[in-house]
């Protein structure tokens, strides 16, 4: 895959099932359409192909399809409306100037993703996070992980689960974890995408959402614990 | 690590579970949930989440203003 700027080039993690675009066996048997990873339709290659050769007219049109998902993307990331413009404008004036190396190896939207997921970490970097590359996003410190779900009788969630909780929960996630969970739970990608996304195994990002998925409700089961307090 | 899924204790199912979930198979029929209530509540909670995450964040559109100014960009950088 072409360059897409630096903190994803010094990820470079074990790939014991894989990890790359092609990889096979990831399929989640659920319906995934709002992911958007089908096949492009012959006018949109076309329209791609035009941009790569410089056409204003044909990135104008890659604009309006990616704009909305790559928008979306940064707000959810940075949680923050002026700086997610900012994030989406710098992510699309990186692809004018990489869209030429785009060579199809995988879906244009997956490389459109990892630029932009990319200029998504610098920022945080540039703002003070503990973050110095995605291999830390991706492994945040051991105290920051969720707690093991042994011994003592857990108290559930019972079904019910807070909007706004779990909204500030996705907030409060380490980076590595809540880009995962936005990119699998939220955006709907699969784990091949994600992988190729951020450069890591298929098995790392699985393991990844998991220890995301088990943070989010120490969050929630804490904050319905509160609430039972009071 | 037992090999027979129905003696698995919670350590080694849980080890197990973010593939187990991943694949698409239905978790919850897992031998293991039969007779463990707590793993059974977490597969449940974990479950609950990602299900009420689809709702959350509704996509939006940049406002125009970003198309404005990626075109100025462009054009110094041109």
């Amino acid at each position: 895959m072409p360059d897409a700027s630096t903190p994803i080039q010094t990820l470079h993690r074990t790939r014991a099932d894989g990890g790359s675009e092609s990889a096979p066996g990831t399929a989640t048997g659920k319906s995934r359409a709002f992911a958007g990873s089908a096949a492009p339709n012959p006018a949109d290659a076309e329209m791609l192909a035009r941009a790569q050769a410089g056409d204003h007219h044909a990135f104008a049109h890659l604009y309006t399809l990616h704009k909305r998902r790559i928008y979306s993307l940064c707000l959810r990331m940075v949680g923050n409306v002026a700086e997610a413009e900012d994030l989406t404008q710098e992510a699309f004036l990186q692809l004018h100037r990489k869209i030429a190396t785009f060579r199809g190896d995988s879906a244009f939207s997956t490389w459109l993703h990892r630029l932009a997921i990319n200029v998504v970490l610098m920022q945080l970097r540039k703002k003070g996070l503990s973050l110095i590359s995605l291999d830390e996003a991706m492994e945040p410190n051991p105290e920051e992980g969720p707690t093991r779900s042994f011994g003592a009788p857990d108290l559930t969630l019972a079904g019910a689960i807070d909007r706004l909780a779990l909204e500030r929960a996705i907030a409060d996630l380490p980076a590595g974890y809540r880009l995962i969970f936005i990119l699998h739970d939220v955006e709907g990608f699969e784990h091949n995408e994600i992988a190729s996304m951020l450069d890591c195994s298929i098995g790392n990002s699985k393991s990844q959402l998991h220890k995301a998925r088990l943070k989010l409700r120490d969050a929630l089961r804490a904050e319905n614990r509160q609430e039972a307090r009071s | 690590m037992s090999g027979d899924p129905s003696k698995m204790d919670c350590v080694e199912f849980q080890a197990q579970m973010p593939d187990l979930v991943a694949s698409g198979e239905d978790a919850g029929a897992h031998p293991h949930l039969q007779g463990c209530a707590r793993c059974s509540a977490l597969l449940s909670d974990l479950t609950t989440i990602a299900e009420a995450a689809r709702q959350l964040f509704p996509s939006v559109e940049p406002p125009d203003e970003v198309w404005e100014h990626i075109e100025l960009a462009l054009k110094r950088e041109k």
